[in-house]
């Protein structure tokens, strides 16, 4: 079997508003039926997506950050956040909500999916893939 | 299309998906069952209420494989495995289960 390619998805738009970050998720759902080995990238604006305890009431569109919990269910195990753009919009690591994903391959121990990384670590990533997918 | 509850029309899609996810119920699943000819045992309402839960925990249904997995996990081997599953839902465990659970069509599911 060839090895798998690496895709990573970048999202650089808040949660609502707009409709990117959810086909986004949408899109991160159903590629995870296929053989790849994927990454998602926040950054700028991004980085609202992850930000815990979201209410929706009052703009009357689905919540949907829960879903990102769900994605260890997919083997979808690394989301990089950019330490930078959460600086710039004053949060914290700590304001982001908890995803955990069990390993396989460590007796199914529940680790975190979130890495904070610089905005020169986000540069290697980005440049270590086969596709990018900016949404 | 709509299914009949008790005197009223619950709206749903071309699929048989119930539209406004609100108006679900014990009754309902049981009608959409019989319209997929399917006979509700203890065992497809276990699956139905695992599948209710994890929409609730995570705002998604789950494609066929993330339900085999977790119905393992939750349900125990008997239930959650490929065959069984299969065997219960017909039409797909994932697609079908969904259906009877009032949830959207699963991600991906075409």
């Amino acid at each position: 079997m060839p090895e798998a390619k690496k895709f990573l998805y970048v999202n650089r738009k808040a949660p609502y508003g707009t409709i990117y970050a959810l086909e986004s998720l949408e899109v991160v759902l159903i590629g995870a039926a296929f053989e790849q080995d994927v990454s998602l990238a926040f950054l700028d604006d991004g980085v609202f997506q992850l930000t815990r305890d979201q209410n929706t009431d009052e703009i009357g569109v689905k919540n949907f950050s829960p879903t990102f919990r769900a994605l260890g269910d997919y083997e979808v195990t690394k989301l990089f956040v950019e330490k930078e753009s959460l600086e710039e919009r004053g949060l914290a690591p700590s304001d982001l909500q908890e995803i955990m994903y069990e390993d396989e391959d460590d007796d199914w121990e529940e680790k975190p999916s979130i890495h904070i990384v610089s905005r020169s670590e986000m540069a290697d990533i980005m440049a270590d893939q086969d596709v990018v997918l900016s949404f | 299309m709509s299914y009949q509850v008790n005197g009223t029309a619950i709206e749903a899609d071309e699929d048989g998906y119930i539209v406004n996810l609100d108006e679900w119920s014990k009754d309902l699943a049981e009608e959409i069952a019989k319209a997929e000819g399917l006979p509700m045992t203890d065992d497809h309402w276990k699956v139905i209420d695992f599948l209710r839960n994890y929409y609730d925990e995570f705002q998604i249904a789950p494609a066929v494989r993330v339900l085999v997995k977790n119905a393992k996990k939750k349900l125990g081997p008997d239930i959650g495995n490929n065959k069984t599953l299969e065997a219960m839902f017909p039409d797909g465990a994932a697609k079908q289960g969904c259906k009877i659970a009032g949830l959207p069509k699963p991600t991906g599911c075409v």
